[in-house]
């Protein structure tokens, strides 16, 4: 199929479509709400159930009885929006059913902006709903990638019967770029054994992700953390850019890792040997690789649009065995590749240290250029 | 003629659908019978393998425990919301949900809200005892002026926590395909409770819309009334706020 010229919101959209989505259930908000609109047109056009609903809250708890059925589904939002979705992302992970979020992450706290950021690194990597559970998270940083991982989103929640975000920031959601799409697959026509379809015979069914027997509980906990660790073993996806040689290497995903490489090609070529990480799933976290590159290297450098969270990520799989500095721009304020350079120019020619915090330099930084 | 020799005829046994176990509800509670009723419609109706039902949180959270139909299990308020994504999967399933009135008229009004004014094509049991039953007694938007509650101690005050939720006076507005209220005190209430079910299971399967039973409920435990006395309460002072009767759909219509 050839490329076309496509908004990554929509196409993150058609993609879900091609890939056999039955069900989705949404609410508009920026910079999200052109995957809701395009669904809301192409889902009937299928005959396949589109909901707007009365809140976020409405349609995550949707998501939530049609994921029980054992169908494809999934829903899409902005950072508030997600906030609100929270108390139903911890139901859904308790309950064992999967289901595919995509979060356009944008400025914040609060109400924030619409502008692109990576304020929700902790709240979905790190939980956000109330007890232990983690979600398979993707980080795409072109439209095609997340065209590309939108299937396998799909595939993974499905697989593990979790749910896995496709974390973007706002560029790529708003972002216009050339991508190919996948052809349109036909719809899964087995049902799971764990879904809820009325009880023929008896044989009855009930998803629920209550357990009053705290040892009973403490099982589905363990359950669940296996689980987990069986997707840290097989699912770990990032991509590495001139690291074979590498003496420093920039840690970034999402858009700031699309900005950070434009920044690394360009010291490339002024002769530094520097090396880009960009993580595709942030959870699991690419612990390995980023473990083996600590031995090899001099220093890091970690990116990002919020003030530093996949940073302390970075920290724990190196514990202090190298310097980890930090560069982010927070509000929707999206860095661009000569800053970056400028980071880079720092880390190379300057002594760097283990001691002290990376973040107050950083805030010091950042305080002399914007004032 | 012996007695032995007296034809017997069964006019009262368990319905199938319900589980042989003993319910986790305080004496002279009606969930039992709300139970029981929506069991008896669903096999008259022959919807026992058909049917899904949503859970709410309050004291009906085990209500899976005791129906052999398939069952899920919502958050505080949210069941329509999921019975909603249930039923636009699975357009041939009855679904229904079987709330309580601090989940459905408090935390969960924004979705019976927004479920009632999509016309969304499912069942809400709504069973109102006044108060929050599972945590022990708090007022609800259900509670009566003037009752008391643990955390009405004064009697509540309406002037400043509102008049008892009406669902003819919050759904008026509304395209519905049943709105009823019942009583399950008294066997010609719980008779008529039991049509109006029936009525509102028929109608959601007609794709009527959304069809919604409340059932006024005695809950001696936390009125701290023995259980007849609760029962008189339930009919002499709660029916003044919450008439029974038909609103939408019924035979009046």
């Amino acid at each position: 199929m050839a490329k076309q010229l496509i908004k990554g919101n929509t196409a993150v959209a058609e993609a879900a479509l091609r890939a056999g989505l039955e069900g989705y259930f949404g609410y508009p908000i920026t910079p999200q709400t052109e995957l809701l609109e395009h669904l809301s047109a192409r889902m009937p056009e299928l005959g396949r159930p589109f909901v707007q609903a009365e809140s976020e809250l409405g349609a995550i708890n949707m998501v939530y009885g049609a994921a029980c059925t054992g169908k494809r589904v999934m829903t899409s939002s902005s950072s508030p929006g997600v906030s609100l979705m929270m108390e139903g992302l911890s139901y859904i992970a308790g309950t064992e059913v999967p289901m595919v979020l995509v979060d356009v992450v944008r400025g914040g706290p609060g109400l924030g902006n619409i502008a692109p950021a990576q304020g929700d690194y902790n709240q979905i990597v790190h939980g956000g709903g109330h007890g232990d559970y983690h979600m398979i998270v993707l980080a795409p940083a072109s439209v095609q990638e997340a065209v590309d991982l939108t299937a396998l989103a799909f595939d993974l929640a499905e697989k593990y019967r979790t749910i896995t975000c496709i974390m973007m920031d706002g560029s790529i959601g708003q972002m216009m770029e050339p991508a190919e799409l996948p052809p349109m697959q036909p719809l899964r026509t087995e049902i799971p054994d764990w879904a809820v379809r009325g009880a023929k015979n008896g044989d009855k069914r009930v998803l629920t992700s209550i357990n009053l027997d705290p040892p009973a509980q403490e099982v589905m906990n363990l359950r669940l953390m296996k689980r987990w660790q069986e997707i840290e073993a097989n699912e770990v996806r990032y991509k590495g850019y001139f690291l074979e040689d590498a003496e420093y290497v920039v840690v970034g995903f999402g858009t700031a890792g699309r900005i950070a490489l434009s920044a690394v090609r360009a010291a490339r070529e002024e002769g530094i040997k520097i090396g880009l990480l960009r993580p595709i799933t942030v959870a699991p976290f690419p612990i390995d690789v980023l473990d083996e590159l600590t031995e090899k290297v001099k220093a890091f450098l970690v990116v990002e649009m919020n003030a530093g969270q996949m940073f302390e990520d970075v920290r724990l799989v190196v514990r202090g065995r190298k310097p980890v500095e930090f560069f982010g721009r927070m509000g929707g304020v999206v860095p661009f590749p000569d800053e970056v350079l400028t980071e880079i120019h720092r880390l190379v020619g300057t002594p760097q240290t283990t001691e002290g915090s990376p973040r107050d330099r950083w805030l010091a930084r950042l305080a002399e250029t914007i004032g | 003629m012996t007695l032995a020799e007296v034809p017997t005829r069964i006019v009262y046994s368990r319905p199938e659908v319900l589980d042989k176990r003993v319910t986790h509800y305080c004496p002279g509670c009606t969930h039992g019978v709300a139970h029981r009723l929506v069991a008896e419609v669903l096999e008259e109706m022959g919807e026992v393998e058909n049917a899904i039902g949503v859970a709410s949180v309050g004291c009906s959270v085990f209500i899976y425990n005791y129906f052999n139909i398939d069952f899920v299990e919502a958050a505080h308020g949210r069941a329509p919301a999921m019975a909603t994504g249930i039923k636009r999967l699975l357009p041939d399933r009855t679904v229904f949900t079987y709330q309580g009135d601090g989940d459905l008229a408090s935390i969960g009004m924004g979705e019976i809200v927004g479920a009632a004014s999509r016309g969304e094509k499912i069942t809400v049991i709504f069973l109102n005892n006044a108060n929050y039953g599972m945590t022990g007694g708090q007022m609800a938007p259900t509670t009566l002026p003037g009752q008391k509650t643990t955390s009405s101690p004064y009697g509540k005050d309406a002037a400043r926590f509102g008049k008892p939720f009406r669902i003819e006076d919050a759904y008026s507005g509304f395209d519905m395909g049943y709105l009823a209220r019942g009583a399950l005190v008294g066997a010609a209430n719980i008779n008529r409770a039991k049509k109006m079910i029936r009525k509102a299971f028929e109608k959601h399967m007609d794709n009527q819309g959304l069809c919604y039973v409340e059932l006024l409920s005695p809950c001696p435990t936390n009125w701290n009334l023995a259980p007849l006395k609760a029962k008189d309460f339930l009919l002499e002072e709660m029916t003044k706020h919450f008439p029974l009767g038909e609103f939408k759909g019924g035979d009046a219509k």
